[in-house]
Protein backbone atom coordinates (compact mmCIF):
# COMPACT_ATOMS: atom_id res chain seq x y z
CA UNK A 1 0.00 0.00 0.00
CA UNK A 2 1.45 3.65 -1.13
CA UNK A 3 1.90 6.08 1.81
CA UNK A 4 2.41 9.35 0.95
CA UNK A 5 4.48 9.90 4.60
CA UNK A 6 5.12 7.16 7.28
CA UNK A 7 5.57 8.35 10.67
CA UNK A 8 7.88 6.05 12.93
CA UNK A 9 7.89 6.31 16.53
CA UNK A 10 10.79 5.20 18.34
CA UNK A 11 11.29 4.59 21.77
CA UNK A 12 15.34 3.29 22.10
CA UNK A 13 18.05 3.00 20.82
CA UNK A 14 18.90 -0.13 22.19
CA UNK A 15 16.07 -2.04 23.06
CA UNK A 16 16.17 -3.14 26.69
CA UNK A 17 19.97 -2.31 26.85
CA UNK A 18 18.03 0.44 29.68
CA UNK A 19 14.59 0.51 30.19
CA UNK A 20 12.63 2.95 27.92
CA UNK A 21 11.50 5.90 29.28
CA UNK A 22 7.19 5.74 29.89
CA UNK A 23 5.94 9.10 29.66
CA UNK A 24 7.51 10.41 25.99
CA UNK A 25 6.52 6.60 25.24
CA UNK A 26 2.85 7.38 25.75
CA UNK A 27 3.50 11.41 24.61
CA UNK A 28 4.40 9.67 21.31
CA UNK A 29 1.68 6.69 21.29
CA UNK A 30 -1.35 9.39 21.79
CA UNK A 31 -0.48 11.29 18.35
CA UNK A 32 -0.97 7.22 16.24
CA UNK A 33 1.97 7.02 14.47
CA UNK A 34 1.84 4.39 11.30
CA UNK A 35 4.87 1.76 12.93
CA UNK A 36 6.55 1.43 16.22
CA UNK A 37 10.16 0.62 15.52
CA UNK A 38 13.02 -0.18 17.54
CA UNK A 39 16.80 -1.75 16.89
CA UNK A 40 17.34 -4.15 19.97
CA UNK A 41 21.53 -4.50 19.25
CA UNK A 42 24.54 -3.65 18.97
CA UNK A 43 28.36 -4.84 18.15
CA UNK A 44 29.53 -2.30 20.67
CA UNK A 45 28.99 -3.99 23.64
CA UNK A 46 32.00 -6.37 22.70
CA UNK A 47 32.28 -9.95 21.37
CA UNK A 48 31.14 -11.85 24.77
CA UNK A 49 27.60 -12.33 24.42
CA UNK A 50 27.33 -12.80 20.69
CA UNK A 51 30.64 -15.38 21.24
CA UNK A 52 28.94 -16.92 24.19
CA UNK A 53 25.63 -16.06 22.96
CA UNK A 54 23.95 -14.55 25.61
CA UNK A 55 22.37 -11.04 26.62
CA UNK A 56 24.08 -7.81 27.66
CA UNK A 57 20.76 -6.81 28.78
CA UNK A 58 18.41 -7.54 31.38
CA UNK A 59 15.09 -10.07 30.42
CA UNK A 60 13.10 -7.66 32.56
CA UNK A 61 13.84 -4.51 31.10
CA UNK A 62 13.61 -6.62 27.37
CA UNK A 63 10.06 -7.38 28.45
CA UNK A 64 9.35 -4.11 29.79
CA UNK A 65 10.55 -2.54 26.31
CA UNK A 66 8.56 -4.80 24.13
CA UNK A 67 5.38 -4.94 26.01
CA UNK A 68 5.27 -1.35 25.86
CA UNK A 69 5.65 -1.63 21.99
CA UNK A 70 3.32 -4.57 21.66
CA UNK A 71 0.43 -3.06 23.65
CA UNK A 72 0.22 0.63 22.09
CA UNK A 73 0.87 -1.39 18.47
CA UNK A 74 -1.73 -3.70 18.99
CA UNK A 75 -4.47 -1.24 20.40
CA UNK A 76 -3.89 1.10 17.28
CA UNK A 77 -3.45 -2.31 14.78
CA UNK A 78 -0.54 -0.93 13.37
CA UNK A 79 3.20 -2.83 12.82
CA UNK A 80 5.50 -3.45 14.88
CA UNK A 81 9.50 -3.91 14.04
CA UNK A 82 12.24 -5.00 16.15
CA UNK A 83 16.07 -5.56 14.46
CA UNK A 84 18.70 -7.66 16.31
CA UNK A 85 16.79 -9.08 18.64
CA UNK A 86 18.32 -9.69 22.32
CA UNK A 87 21.91 -7.33 21.97
CA UNK A 88 23.34 -9.82 19.09
CA UNK A 89 20.26 -10.83 16.89
CA UNK A 90 21.68 -14.58 16.97
CA UNK A 91 18.69 -17.31 16.71
CA UNK A 92 18.51 -17.95 20.25
CA UNK A 93 17.68 -14.64 20.84
CA UNK A 94 15.24 -14.32 17.90
CA UNK A 95 13.53 -17.20 19.33
CA UNK A 96 13.62 -15.89 23.39
CA UNK A 97 12.12 -12.90 22.19
CA UNK A 98 9.01 -14.61 20.50
CA UNK A 99 8.80 -16.22 23.98
CA UNK A 100 8.76 -12.34 25.55
CA UNK A 101 5.84 -11.91 22.62
CA UNK A 102 3.94 -14.87 23.11
CA UNK A 103 3.95 -14.25 26.89
CA UNK A 104 3.08 -11.01 26.77
CA UNK A 105 0.32 -11.46 24.62
CA UNK A 106 -1.07 -14.00 26.80
CA UNK A 107 -0.62 -11.83 29.55
CA UNK A 108 -3.10 -9.06 28.50
CA UNK A 109 -5.32 -11.90 26.04
CA UNK A 110 -4.48 -9.89 22.89
CA UNK A 111 -6.24 -10.83 20.09
CA UNK A 112 -4.41 -12.77 17.33
CA UNK A 113 -1.71 -11.49 15.43
CA UNK A 114 0.81 -12.39 11.97
CA UNK A 115 4.19 -12.43 14.01
CA UNK A 116 6.94 -12.53 11.13
CA UNK A 117 10.79 -13.86 12.24
CA UNK A 118 13.79 -13.97 10.67
CA UNK A 119 17.65 -15.68 11.47
CA UNK A 120 20.82 -14.41 10.79
CA UNK A 121 23.08 -16.67 11.75
CA UNK A 122 25.71 -18.02 9.06
CA UNK A 123 27.17 -21.62 8.97
CA UNK A 124 30.92 -21.53 8.91
CA UNK A 125 30.64 -24.22 6.10
CA UNK A 126 28.48 -21.93 4.30
CA UNK A 127 31.50 -19.36 3.95
CA UNK A 128 34.63 -21.66 3.83
CA UNK A 129 32.58 -23.24 0.90
CA UNK A 130 32.87 -19.82 -0.69
CA UNK A 131 36.41 -19.10 0.23
CA UNK A 132 37.58 -22.99 -1.34
CA UNK A 133 35.77 -22.10 -4.46
CA UNK A 134 37.99 -19.01 -4.81
CA UNK A 135 35.98 -16.22 -3.41
CA UNK A 136 37.09 -13.66 -1.16
CA UNK A 137 35.38 -12.77 2.34
CA UNK A 138 36.61 -9.04 2.47
CA UNK A 139 37.94 -7.24 5.29
CA UNK A 140 35.94 -3.91 6.71
CA UNK A 141 37.76 -1.51 7.81
CA UNK A 142 41.70 -1.98 8.30
CA UNK A 143 41.05 -6.13 8.22
CA UNK A 144 42.41 -7.87 5.39
CA UNK A 145 40.24 -11.20 3.85
CA UNK A 146 39.15 -13.60 5.88
CA UNK A 147 41.60 -16.48 6.05
CA UNK A 148 40.85 -20.26 7.20
CA UNK A 149 42.51 -20.03 10.53
CA UNK A 150 40.19 -16.57 11.18
CA UNK A 151 37.27 -18.46 10.26
CA UNK A 152 38.18 -21.88 12.48
CA UNK A 153 38.65 -20.05 15.70
CA UNK A 154 34.97 -18.34 15.35
CA UNK A 155 32.37 -19.67 17.88
CA UNK A 156 29.16 -17.67 16.10
CA UNK A 157 28.55 -15.52 13.05
CA UNK A 158 25.86 -13.48 12.43
CA UNK A 159 25.15 -11.46 9.06
CA UNK A 160 23.68 -8.27 9.10
CA UNK A 161 20.56 -7.79 7.38
CA UNK A 162 19.62 -5.37 5.50
CA UNK A 163 15.64 -4.10 4.65
CA UNK A 164 15.27 -7.46 2.66
CA UNK A 165 14.08 -9.57 5.22
CA UNK A 166 11.77 -6.80 7.13
CA UNK A 167 10.22 -6.26 3.54
CA UNK A 168 9.29 -9.71 3.29
CA UNK A 169 8.03 -9.94 6.65
CA UNK A 170 5.81 -6.95 5.32
CA UNK A 171 4.69 -8.33 2.38
CA UNK A 172 3.41 -11.60 4.21
CA UNK A 173 1.42 -9.50 6.45
CA UNK A 174 3.02 -9.40 9.35
CA UNK A 175 1.75 -7.06 12.35
CA UNK A 176 4.80 -7.94 14.51
CA UNK A 177 8.67 -8.46 12.98
CA UNK A 178 11.11 -10.28 15.17
CA UNK A 179 14.18 -9.65 13.38
CA UNK A 180 18.16 -11.02 13.37
CA UNK A 181 20.88 -9.30 13.49
CA UNK A 182 20.46 -6.14 11.19
CA UNK A 183 21.52 -2.51 10.63
CA UNK A 184 19.64 -0.51 12.70
CA UNK A 185 18.58 1.72 9.98
CA UNK A 186 17.01 -1.09 8.01
CA UNK A 187 14.48 -1.24 10.72
CA UNK A 188 12.98 2.08 10.13
CA UNK A 189 13.77 2.12 6.01
CA UNK A 190 12.51 -1.28 5.49
CA UNK A 191 8.86 -0.10 6.20
CA UNK A 192 9.03 3.45 4.27
CA UNK A 193 10.41 1.53 1.36
CA UNK A 194 7.51 -1.15 1.59
CA UNK A 195 5.30 1.70 1.27
CA UNK A 196 6.79 3.51 -1.76
CA UNK A 197 8.62 6.13 -0.36
CA UNK A 198 11.71 6.72 -2.03
CA UNK A 199 15.32 4.82 -0.66
CA UNK A 200 16.92 8.33 -0.39
CA UNK A 201 14.28 9.19 2.82
CA UNK A 202 13.72 6.16 3.57
CA UNK A 203 17.22 5.25 5.11
CA UNK A 204 17.75 8.67 6.17
CA UNK A 205 14.87 8.38 8.15
CA UNK A 206 16.24 5.23 9.55
CA UNK A 207 19.59 6.46 10.41
CA UNK A 208 18.39 9.73 12.18
CA UNK A 209 15.93 7.30 14.41
CA UNK A 210 18.02 4.66 15.28
CA UNK A 211 19.12 6.04 18.31
CA UNK A 212 15.78 7.39 20.03
CA UNK A 213 16.40 10.36 21.60
CA UNK A 214 20.24 10.38 20.97
CA UNK A 215 19.89 13.05 18.09
CA UNK A 216 17.77 15.53 20.81
CA UNK A 217 19.09 18.17 22.76
CA UNK A 218 19.69 18.64 26.05
CA UNK A 219 21.32 15.08 26.02
CA UNK A 220 19.17 12.02 27.78
CA UNK A 221 19.00 8.89 26.26
CA UNK A 222 15.71 6.24 26.26
CA UNK A 223 12.99 9.01 25.58
CA UNK A 224 10.89 8.75 22.31
CA UNK A 225 11.02 10.66 18.76
CA UNK A 226 8.76 10.32 15.88
CA UNK A 227 10.11 10.68 12.82
CA UNK A 228 8.06 11.71 9.25
CA UNK A 229 9.23 10.16 6.09
CA UNK A 230 7.92 11.49 3.09
CA UNK A 231 9.33 11.91 -0.59
CA UNK A 232 10.81 14.99 -0.09
CA UNK A 233 11.75 15.16 3.27
CA UNK A 234 12.30 13.66 6.80
CA UNK A 235 11.07 15.57 9.54
CA UNK A 236 12.23 14.18 13.26
CA UNK A 237 10.50 15.65 16.46
CA UNK A 238 11.45 15.39 19.69
CA UNK A 239 8.25 13.44 22.39
CA UNK A 240 10.19 14.54 25.82
CA UNK A 241 8.44 17.70 26.98
CA UNK A 242 12.05 19.16 27.57
CA UNK A 243 13.69 17.55 24.68
CA UNK A 244 13.96 19.27 20.65
CA UNK A 245 15.52 18.13 18.30
CA UNK A 246 17.44 20.72 16.47
CA UNK A 247 19.81 21.68 13.66
CA UNK A 248 22.48 21.04 15.98
CA UNK A 249 21.67 17.95 17.55
CA UNK A 250 20.63 16.12 14.55
CA UNK A 251 23.16 17.04 11.90
CA UNK A 252 25.67 16.45 15.10
CA UNK A 253 23.97 12.88 15.45
CA UNK A 254 24.98 11.61 12.05
CA UNK A 255 28.58 11.68 13.39
CA UNK A 256 28.24 9.38 16.14
CA UNK A 257 29.27 6.03 15.79
CA UNK A 258 30.86 6.10 12.49
CA UNK A 259 34.20 6.66 10.99
CA UNK A 260 32.72 9.34 8.33
CA UNK A 261 29.57 11.45 9.10
CA UNK A 262 28.93 11.93 5.17
CA UNK A 263 28.05 8.05 4.82
CA UNK A 264 26.29 5.28 6.11
CA UNK A 265 26.52 1.97 4.44
CA UNK A 266 23.65 -0.99 4.22
CA UNK A 267 23.56 -4.01 2.66
CA UNK A 268 22.08 -2.47 -0.81
CA UNK A 269 23.82 0.75 -0.94
CA UNK A 270 24.98 3.56 0.47
CA UNK A 271 23.64 6.81 2.04
CA UNK A 272 24.87 9.84 1.42
CA UNK A 273 24.42 12.92 3.45
CA UNK A 274 27.17 15.22 1.94
CA UNK A 275 24.73 17.66 0.64
CA UNK A 276 21.74 17.11 3.90
CA UNK A 277 20.33 20.47 4.33
CA UNK A 278 18.82 21.02 7.74
CA UNK A 279 16.02 23.17 9.08
CA UNK A 280 14.37 24.21 11.66
CA UNK A 281 10.71 23.39 11.32
CA UNK A 282 9.17 24.32 14.64
CA UNK A 283 10.54 23.85 17.91
CA UNK A 284 10.99 20.41 18.38
CA UNK A 285 11.11 19.42 14.62
CA UNK A 286 14.07 19.78 12.37
CA UNK A 287 13.79 18.62 9.28
CA UNK A 288 16.16 17.55 6.73
CA UNK A 289 16.48 17.17 2.76
CA UNK A 290 18.23 16.34 0.13
CA UNK A 291 19.81 12.90 1.10
CA UNK A 292 20.78 10.85 -1.23
CA UNK A 293 20.84 6.99 -1.79
CA UNK A 294 23.40 5.43 -3.88
CA UNK A 295 22.56 1.35 -4.65
CA UNK A 296 25.52 -1.02 -4.71
CA UNK A 297 26.35 -1.86 -8.58
CA UNK A 298 26.47 -5.40 -8.59
CA UNK A 299 25.94 -8.58 -5.78
CA UNK A 300 24.90 -7.15 -2.55
CA UNK A 301 27.39 -7.32 0.20
CA UNK A 302 26.34 -8.18 3.46
CA UNK A 303 28.42 -7.66 6.24
CA UNK A 304 29.40 -10.19 8.65
CA UNK A 305 30.08 -10.27 12.53
CA UNK A 306 31.98 -13.28 14.17
CA UNK A 307 33.29 -14.19 17.77
CA UNK A 308 35.83 -16.48 18.89
CA UNK A 309 37.15 -17.98 22.36
CA UNK A 310 40.00 -17.30 23.59
CA UNK A 311 39.75 -18.67 27.18
CA UNK A 312 38.24 -18.91 30.46
CA UNK A 313 38.63 -15.90 32.46
CA UNK A 314 39.64 -14.87 35.86
CA UNK A 315 39.98 -11.50 37.69
CA UNK A 316 41.88 -9.95 40.20
CA UNK A 317 42.37 -6.83 41.51
CA UNK A 318 44.52 -5.00 44.00
CA UNK A 319 45.15 -1.79 45.63
CA UNK A 320 48.58 0.31 46.73
CA UNK A 321 49.03 3.20 48.34
CA UNK A 322 52.77 3.14 49.29
CA UNK A 323 54.76 5.92 47.05
CA UNK A 324 57.73 3.87 47.07
CA UNK A 325 55.68 0.91 45.75
CA UNK A 326 53.80 3.08 43.45
CA UNK A 327 56.91 4.84 42.01
CA UNK A 328 58.30 1.07 41.20
CA UNK A 329 55.05 -0.33 40.21
CA UNK A 330 56.48 -1.69 37.16
CA UNK A 331 59.15 -3.85 38.92
CA UNK A 332 55.77 -5.25 41.21
CA UNK A 333 54.33 -6.12 38.19
CA UNK A 334 57.05 -7.92 36.25
CA UNK A 335 57.80 -9.93 39.79
CA UNK A 336 54.37 -10.96 39.90
CA UNK A 337 54.72 -12.13 36.12
CA UNK A 338 57.91 -13.84 36.88
CA UNK A 339 56.01 -15.90 39.84
CA UNK A 340 53.65 -17.19 37.87
CA UNK A 341 55.57 -18.34 34.87
CA UNK A 342 57.53 -19.91 37.27
CA UNK A 343 55.27 -21.90 38.48
CA UNK A 344 53.31 -22.55 35.20
CA UNK A 345 55.93 -22.68 32.52
CA UNK A 346 54.95 -24.36 29.67
CA UNK A 347 51.12 -24.16 30.39
CA UNK A 348 48.61 -21.88 27.69
CA UNK A 349 48.22 -18.67 29.88
CA UNK A 350 47.90 -14.78 29.14
CA UNK A 351 48.14 -12.08 31.95
CA UNK A 352 46.72 -8.63 31.92
CA UNK A 353 47.49 -6.17 33.78
CA UNK A 354 46.03 -2.74 33.92
CA UNK A 355 46.87 0.06 36.37
CA UNK A 356 44.10 2.49 37.38
CA UNK A 357 45.63 5.95 37.97
CA UNK A 358 48.20 5.23 36.01
CA UNK A 359 47.12 4.35 32.72
CA UNK A 360 44.22 1.65 33.09
CA UNK A 361 41.52 3.57 30.80
CA UNK A 362 43.70 4.50 27.34
CA UNK A 363 46.96 2.42 27.28
CA UNK A 364 48.80 2.92 25.25
CA UNK A 365 46.73 6.30 24.10
CA UNK A 366 47.93 7.93 27.24
CA UNK A 367 49.79 11.06 26.96
CA UNK A 368 50.59 11.29 30.91
CA UNK A 369 53.67 9.01 31.44
CA UNK A 370 54.23 10.29 34.53
CA UNK A 371 52.01 8.92 37.59
CA UNK A 372 50.53 11.19 39.62
CA UNK A 373 48.41 9.54 41.48
CA UNK A 374 48.76 8.91 45.52
CA UNK A 375 46.92 5.26 45.09
CA UNK A 376 46.59 2.51 42.33
CA UNK A 377 44.37 0.08 41.36
CA UNK A 378 46.09 -2.64 39.59
CA UNK A 379 43.02 -5.31 37.86
CA UNK A 380 44.75 -8.47 36.79
CA UNK A 381 42.69 -10.43 34.23
CA UNK A 382 44.27 -14.12 33.71
CA UNK A 383 43.23 -16.78 30.64
CA UNK A 384 43.20 -19.98 29.75
CA UNK A 385 41.40 -22.50 27.93
CA UNK A 386 41.97 -24.93 30.86
CA UNK A 387 39.39 -22.89 33.21
CA UNK A 388 42.57 -24.33 36.32
CA UNK A 389 45.52 -22.54 34.61
CA UNK A 390 42.80 -19.70 34.04
CA UNK A 391 42.16 -19.46 37.90
CA UNK A 392 45.85 -20.52 39.21
CA UNK A 393 47.48 -17.66 36.80
CA UNK A 394 45.20 -15.17 38.12
CA UNK A 395 46.00 -16.07 41.46
CA UNK A 396 49.29 -15.91 41.21
CA UNK A 397 49.42 -12.70 39.29
CA UNK A 398 47.44 -10.77 41.91
CA UNK A 399 48.39 -12.31 45.40
CA UNK A 400 52.05 -11.99 43.94
CA UNK A 401 51.99 -8.34 44.42
CA UNK A 402 51.42 -8.70 48.21
CA UNK A 403 55.10 -10.03 47.93
CA UNK A 404 56.77 -7.92 45.57
CA UNK A 405 60.27 -7.51 46.61
CA UNK A 406 61.54 -4.27 46.58
CA UNK A 407 64.83 -3.09 48.11
CA UNK A 408 63.71 -0.78 49.68
CA UNK A 409 60.03 -0.92 50.93
CA UNK A 410 59.26 0.09 54.42
CA UNK A 411 56.15 -2.05 55.00
CA UNK A 412 57.54 -5.44 54.85
CA UNK A 413 53.82 -6.78 56.44
CA UNK A 414 52.04 -6.65 52.69
CA UNK A 415 52.90 -4.35 49.32
CA UNK A 416 48.82 -4.20 48.38
CA UNK A 417 45.50 -4.07 49.87
CA UNK A 418 42.71 -6.34 49.29
CA UNK A 419 39.13 -5.96 48.92
CA UNK A 420 38.56 -9.88 48.62
CA UNK A 421 41.88 -11.94 48.68
CA UNK A 422 40.49 -13.63 46.22
CA UNK A 423 40.03 -13.77 42.50
CA UNK A 424 36.81 -13.99 40.55
CA UNK A 425 35.57 -15.95 37.57
CA UNK A 426 33.89 -14.17 35.01
CA UNK A 427 32.62 -14.27 31.61
CA UNK A 428 35.06 -16.15 28.97
CA UNK A 429 37.13 -14.09 26.76
CA UNK A 430 36.38 -13.70 22.90
CA UNK A 431 37.49 -11.75 20.36
CA UNK A 432 36.18 -10.11 17.45
CA UNK A 433 37.58 -12.57 14.53
CA UNK A 434 35.50 -10.87 12.18
CA UNK A 435 34.47 -7.95 10.67
CA UNK A 436 33.84 -8.77 6.52
CA UNK A 437 31.28 -8.68 4.15
CA UNK A 438 29.96 -11.46 2.15
CA UNK A 439 28.83 -11.17 -1.33
CA UNK A 440 25.67 -13.06 -2.05
CA UNK A 441 23.04 -12.84 -5.58
CA UNK A 442 19.75 -12.64 -3.15
CA UNK A 443 20.50 -11.13 0.26
CA UNK A 444 17.65 -13.25 1.43
CA UNK A 445 19.90 -16.56 0.74
CA UNK A 446 21.30 -15.51 4.58
CA UNK A 447 18.07 -14.29 6.38
CA UNK A 448 15.44 -17.24 6.57
CA UNK A 449 11.98 -15.50 7.08
CA UNK A 450 8.86 -17.27 8.62
CA UNK A 451 5.25 -16.47 9.82
CA UNK A 452 3.35 -17.97 12.74
CA UNK A 453 0.27 -16.50 14.27
CA UNK A 454 0.00 -15.49 18.14
CA UNK A 455 -2.89 -16.02 20.22
CA UNK B 1 50.48 34.48 21.91
CA UNK B 2 46.98 34.16 24.33
CA UNK B 3 45.42 30.93 24.08
CA UNK B 4 41.89 28.64 25.34
CA UNK B 5 41.70 25.52 25.91
CA UNK B 6 39.63 23.19 23.62
CA UNK B 7 37.92 22.42 26.41
CA UNK B 8 36.18 26.05 26.79
CA UNK B 9 35.36 26.29 22.77
CA UNK B 10 33.88 23.30 21.89
CA UNK B 11 30.39 22.25 22.95
CA UNK B 12 30.96 18.09 23.01
CA UNK B 13 34.20 16.49 22.82
CA UNK B 14 33.70 12.98 22.81
CA UNK B 15 35.18 9.43 21.37
CA UNK B 16 33.05 6.33 20.78
CA UNK B 17 33.40 2.76 18.54
CA UNK B 18 32.95 2.84 15.38
CA UNK B 19 32.73 -0.42 14.59
CA UNK B 20 34.81 -3.52 16.47
CA UNK B 21 37.82 -2.04 15.16
CA UNK B 22 38.07 1.99 15.54
CA UNK B 23 37.46 4.44 17.99
CA UNK B 24 36.13 7.72 16.33
CA UNK B 25 36.27 10.95 17.87
CA UNK B 26 33.90 14.47 17.61
CA UNK B 27 34.67 17.92 18.57
CA UNK B 28 31.72 19.48 18.23
CA UNK B 29 30.98 23.49 18.72
CA UNK B 30 27.91 25.67 18.76
CA UNK B 31 28.72 28.32 17.12
CA UNK B 32 30.53 28.62 13.49
CA UNK B 33 33.04 30.91 14.88
CA UNK B 34 34.61 28.78 17.39
CA UNK B 35 34.19 26.18 14.69
CA UNK B 36 36.27 27.91 12.50
CA UNK B 37 39.09 29.45 15.00
CA UNK B 38 39.53 26.05 15.98
CA UNK B 39 39.86 24.52 12.18
CA UNK B 40 42.02 27.41 10.69
CA UNK B 41 44.31 27.68 13.95
CA UNK B 42 46.33 24.60 13.24
CA UNK B 43 46.43 23.13 16.54
CA UNK B 44 43.77 20.17 15.69
CA UNK B 45 45.32 18.71 12.53
CA UNK B 46 46.00 14.32 11.53
CA UNK B 47 49.83 15.60 12.81
CA UNK B 48 48.85 17.31 16.10
CA UNK B 49 46.56 14.36 17.38
CA UNK B 50 48.38 11.61 16.53
CA UNK B 51 51.32 13.67 18.39
CA UNK B 52 48.91 14.16 21.09
CA UNK B 53 48.33 10.72 21.61
CA UNK B 54 51.60 9.00 20.48
CA UNK B 55 50.79 7.47 17.40
CA UNK B 56 51.92 7.32 13.97
CA UNK B 57 49.91 9.52 11.62
CA UNK B 58 48.78 5.94 9.37
CA UNK B 59 46.44 4.98 12.64
CA UNK B 60 44.16 7.81 12.10
CA UNK B 61 42.29 6.74 9.12
CA UNK B 62 40.17 9.16 8.72
CA UNK B 63 39.88 13.13 9.41
CA UNK B 64 37.28 15.21 8.57
CA UNK B 65 35.39 18.92 8.67
CA UNK B 66 31.60 18.48 9.27
CA UNK B 67 30.99 21.68 8.49
CA UNK B 68 27.16 20.88 8.71
CA UNK B 69 27.69 19.96 12.75
CA UNK B 70 30.21 22.83 12.85
CA UNK B 71 33.05 19.85 14.00
CA UNK B 72 35.90 18.34 13.62
CA UNK B 73 35.88 14.84 13.76
CA UNK B 74 38.75 11.97 13.12
CA UNK B 75 39.10 7.91 13.59
CA UNK B 76 41.92 6.07 14.94
CA UNK B 77 42.55 2.11 13.85
CA UNK B 78 42.05 0.35 17.42
CA UNK B 79 45.46 -2.32 17.94
CA UNK B 80 43.23 -4.59 18.98
CA UNK B 81 39.08 -4.95 18.40
CA UNK B 82 36.80 -3.83 21.15
CA UNK B 83 36.29 -6.42 24.25
CA UNK B 84 39.51 -7.87 23.57
CA UNK B 85 41.70 -9.70 25.93
CA UNK B 86 43.57 -6.91 27.97
CA UNK B 87 41.36 -4.00 26.81
CA UNK B 88 40.16 -1.14 28.90
CA UNK B 89 37.40 0.35 27.03
CA UNK B 90 34.88 -1.36 25.39
CA UNK B 91 32.95 1.26 24.25
CA UNK B 92 35.91 3.41 23.35
CA UNK B 93 34.09 6.10 25.40
CA UNK B 94 36.93 7.42 27.53
CA UNK B 95 39.92 7.80 25.26
CA UNK B 96 39.10 12.07 24.00
CA UNK B 97 40.52 13.36 27.92
CA UNK B 98 43.58 14.77 26.31
CA UNK B 99 41.86 16.67 23.76
CA UNK B 100 40.44 18.82 26.74
CA UNK B 101 43.75 20.90 27.50
CA UNK B 102 44.67 21.44 24.01
CA UNK B 103 45.77 25.18 23.58
CA UNK B 104 44.14 26.99 20.67
CA UNK B 105 45.71 30.29 19.65
CA UNK B 106 42.94 32.66 20.76
CA UNK B 107 42.89 35.63 17.39
CA UNK B 108 40.18 37.64 17.10
CA UNK B 109 36.82 35.11 16.32
CA UNK B 110 37.01 33.10 19.95
CA UNK B 111 33.32 34.21 21.75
Amino acid sequence: MRKQSLRIHCSNGHLGFAPTKEESFWIGAKTKPDYYCCDSGSDDIGPVPLGADKCASHPEWQKHDLELMLLASREQGVPMIIGSSGDTGTNSRVDMYIGFIKEIAAKHRLKPFKLGYFYSEVDKAYLLKKMRGGEAIEGLDSRGPLTESELERTNRIVAVAGVHPFIKCLEMGADVIIGGRSSDCAVFAAPAIFHGLPENYAYYGGKVLECASFCCEPYGGKETIIGEITADDVKVTAMHPVQRCTVASVAGHAMYERTNPYFEYVAGGKLDMTDCVYEQFDDKTCRISNAKFIPIEGRVKVKLEGSGFVGERYMGMAGIRDPYTIKHIDKVIQWAKDQVEERLHGKDYQLSYRIFGKNGVMGDLEPVKETRSHELLVVVEGVSPDDKVAEEATLIGTRQIFYARLPEVKGTAGTAAFILDEVVKVSAAYEWTMNHTVAVDDPMELFPTRMITVG
Amino acid sequence: MKTVKLVDLAKTIRSKNAGTDRITFDIIFRERENYDLVRKSGAITRQTVAALFGIPAARIVDFVEFDPGFAIKFTIDRLRPSGSFGEGDVFGCQQYAPLLDVEIPRGNGAK
